[in-house]
């Protein structure tokens, strides 16, 4: 058989040619136009909304500035007076303690919970949606209902204790509590989308993979270690990672449920920052805040995508 | 025209529209069309539509006052709150704050620091009635040569308010409140004794509430926030450490302020209007929100002076002047401001129309006037007044006497610093009030320090 190959026909440089390759040009540029305008509002948005503000936000850190006076540079200062507050060591070893303890109840309740829907056989539709259900609800409206579900006088866990005759709790009333208990609210909040994600892995997982795990005699908890793990293992560490982020900068929590109180127990970084901007009114010192966030977030993250795939 | 040259030039002019929408939504105007010699003012503070008795009084207020003064036209802005303080700033530097703009006293000397109000006093000698005004609150908006700046509104003092119902379920007389912290302290016993989760006394310890509600209680212990240049810190005292003493044996020892702590004003005020608690430090201005959200009653609530012999703490709110404003503007502003908000029998003080809406007419605050200006203004309250007075009577005759103190430079940096004190001595038995004084002190003269 033979297989012939249409090529284009080489443009002829004829003087007839010349306009028509700049009849060609200005088509391309005008079509390009509409993309560039179409583009500009995005760049736009992006360079007014999130870049600037990021650029300036580093400026800012170096700065003392009301935004009503005119502006000085402070080189340091701001950093200086962060480490002398003894909030700051307080919000970051609250923000560690946080993303410690969601990172057991929020990292592993999913899984755990996804591997059960996965494996039901009849209402899943509904378990699905009773999972994912506490997400559709606005997060004020989250911290508000457990606010007083935490009520140590007459709160719905105070009472449901006392009925079985538990010892109750101050819940967010007590410095040894109050970070446990806003752990426990964002992940009752943010378990259903976890969830959800867990539950599209597995089931991208082949049956096969099981059925023969099955056939070696595997037990089900040989097949979650031998199968199912290592199957979801890239979902895992994204959103491990997305997970870790997220929690190092909770705010709605503490600042809806206990106005970082009882006694700073409850001040995040992020708080802080809240802190220092609009309460306090030092916005260079937010700014310098929000870079060391930035900034730690950023190793973190390039560490453990680094770690991650040299561990492939 | 070719399609695809049309959807071009739309995109082209899509964009330049935008851009010039946005440019003009940046620009403020500044009407003072002196030559025609009408004068157009912008005001904030408007009441929301969702008061709509409070926004139909406003707009009639308006509609009455441009008929009688033809050559200026009000433009009111609704806005709520009124004085967000993240926003204020940022308003103030973009130039886009009003002709006649909201503030409250806590604002007042921060805005005149910064330049950005107008001295109206070249303006103020037509003001009628201007020094029958109270000292202390005229006061508020004078800069540091005593020139003004702008005029109050409202004023309030802190007092008790109390459930005259549970004092009575106690075995209390609902027409001797405590007169003292050891008093309330009796009481509020009493009151918790009464079971079914009722409280005797609540105070706020978040959302800087907290650090509000101390600095009105050492007022009352005789004590202060800040040194006379308000350069430090002066709450690490002995006014101070009675303050969080009497908190922390209220809390622990009596047991007389429930186990529910950070509470902030929404919390307390739903408390006391379901009746399960006894007695809270709020200002009268409480007493119609009780009544119209919490479903409490003026019959049943009462407020008393602030307990202790010392002062109180006084707060309040006004109008300032933008520092761009024509002289046309702040002449205009002024007049719109004496109608409205002081001349008794107009505007805020038309008590037969607030009587004919249904809202309270009695209420103790505000109490802006002396002289023969405030025996009419109490003349003309009294004869539409709907709420029992009488029940406020202690508060009232009090003071009169009393020492009002206003609230320290840069007061909701205190607060915020203060509501972690509070919150410690609440939630937590142990808590060392001595160190927790002094960490509060050095954070507080370091903030002061950056100001």
């Amino acid at each position: 058989m033979v297989v012939t190959t249409e090529t284009a026909p080489r443009p002829v440089a004829t003087p007839a040619g010349a306009p028509r390759t700049a009849r060609r040009r200005t088509r391309r540029v005008g079509t390009n136009l509409t993309a560039y305008a179409l583009l500009a509002g995005g760049v736009l948005c992006f360079a007014l909304f999130s870049w600037y503000p990021t650029v300036r936000a580093f400026l800012l850190a170096f700065q003392k500035t009301n935004f009503v006076g005119a502006s000085h540079w402070v080189g340091l200062t701001n950093f200086h007076r962060l480490f002398a507050d003894p909030e700051f060591a307080a919000a970051w070893r609250n923000s560690f303690e946080f993303t410690g303890i969601a990172l057991v109840l929020g990292f592993g309740v999913p899984f755990v919970l996804a591997v059960v829907l996965n494996e039901l056989r009849h209402w899943k539709t509904l378990f699905r949606l009773l999972v994912y259900l506490p997400v559709m609800i606005p997060p004020a409206v989250v911290a508000i209902l457990w606010k007083w579900f935490y009520d140590p006088g007459n709160g719905l866990f105070n009472e449901a204790l006392s009925a079985v005759g538990l010892p109750t709790s101050a819940w967010t009333n007590s410095t040894h509590t109050a970070i446990v208990s806003l752990v426990l609210v964002a992940t009752w909040a943010n378990l259903g989308g976890t969830t959800l994600i867990y539950l599209a892995a597995l089931q991208n997982i082949p049956t096969e993979l099981y059925e023969a795990a099955e056939l070696d005699g595997a037990n089900i908890f040989q097949r979650v270690r031998n199968v199912t793990i290592p199957q979801t293992r890239y979902v895992m560490l994204m959103l491990l990672l997305l997970q870790i982020v997220a929690t190092m900068q909770e705010f709605t929590t503490p600042f809806i449920m206990t106005g970082g109180g009882p006694q700073d127990a409850t001040v995040t970084v992020l708080y802080l920052i809240y802190k220092y901007a609009f309460v306090y009114f030092d916005y260079g010192t937010a700014c310098a805040l929000s870079i060391m966030l930035f900034i730690f977030l950023g190793i973190f993250s390039a560490l453990y995508l680094r770690l991650t795939r040299n561990a492939d | 025209m070719r399609t695809a040259q049309f959807h071009r030039l739309a995109a082209a002019a899509l964009a330049a529209g935008a851009a010039v929408t946005v440019m003009a939504a940046c620009t403020s105007s500044n009407s003072d069309n002196s030559a025609s010699g009408s004068v157009t003012i912008t005001v904030n503070c408007e009441p929301p539509t969702s008061d709509p008795i409070d926004r139909k009084a406003f707009v009639d207020d308006i509609a009455t006052f441009e008929k009688a003064h033809s050559n200026i036209h009000i433009q009111p802005k609704d806005e709520f709150p009124c004085d967000d303080p993240k926003t204020f700033d940022a308003k103030l530097a973009g130039g886009q704050m009003e002709n006649v703009f909201y503030v409250y006293y806590t604002d007042v000397a921060h805005v005149i620091a910064e330049g950005q109000a107008a001295d109206i006093s070249k303006y103020t000698g037509s003001v009628k009635g201007l020094d029958d005004i109270q000292a202390s609150t005229l006061g508020v908006f004078k800069g540091p040569n005593g020139d003004f700046y702008g005029l109050p509104k409202t004023n309030y003092s802190m007092g008790l308010l109390y459930s005259r119902a549970l004092f009575t379920q106690a075995g209390l007389d609902p027409n001797s409140p405590p007169t003292t912290w050891d008093e309330v302290r009796a009481d509020a016993k009493k009151i918790a004794a009464l079971g079914n989760g009722i409280v005797g006394y609540a105070d706020y310890s978040a959302s800087n509430q907290g650090g509000w509600h101390f600095t009105a209680e050492i007022y009352s212990q005789g004590g202060s926030m800040v040194s006379s240049n308000g350069k430090q810190a002066a709450f690490d005292s002995a006014a101070g450490k009675a303050v969080l003493t009497n908190l922390q044996q209220m809390r622990w020892t009596d047991n007389s302020m429930g186990s529910k702590q950070l509470l902030t004003i929404p919390d307390v005020q739903a408390m006391m209007g379901a009746g399960k608690l006894g007695m809270y430090v709020a200002a009268p201005d409480n007493l119609p929100t009780l009544v119209k959200q919490y479903q409490g009653s003026y019959t049943n609530l009462a407020i008393a002076p602030m307990p202790g012999d010392h002062a109180t703490l006084l707060g309040g709110d006004g109008y300032m002047f933008n520092v761009k404003d024509t002289p046309a503007q702040i002449q205009a502003g002024i007049q719109w401001l004496q109608f409205e908000n002081l001349t008794p029998g107009v505007g805020q003080f038309n008590y037969q129309r607030s009587a004919a809406n249904g809202s309270p007419v009695g209420l103790p605050e505000p109490d802006l006037w002396k002289g023969t200006t405030a025996t009419t203004d109490d003349q003309a309250k009294a004869k539409y007044a709907n709420v029992p007075s009488q029940n406020d009577q202690s508060f009232i005759t009090a003071m009169k006497t009393k020492q009002g103190d206003i609230e320290p430079v840069d007061a909701q940096q205190i607060y915020s610093v203060l509501d972690s004190v509070m919150s410690a001595v609440l939630t937590n038995q142990g808590a060392n009030i001595d160190q927790l004084l002094s960490d509060a002190s050095t954070k507080v003269n370091s903030l002061l320090a950056n100001q």
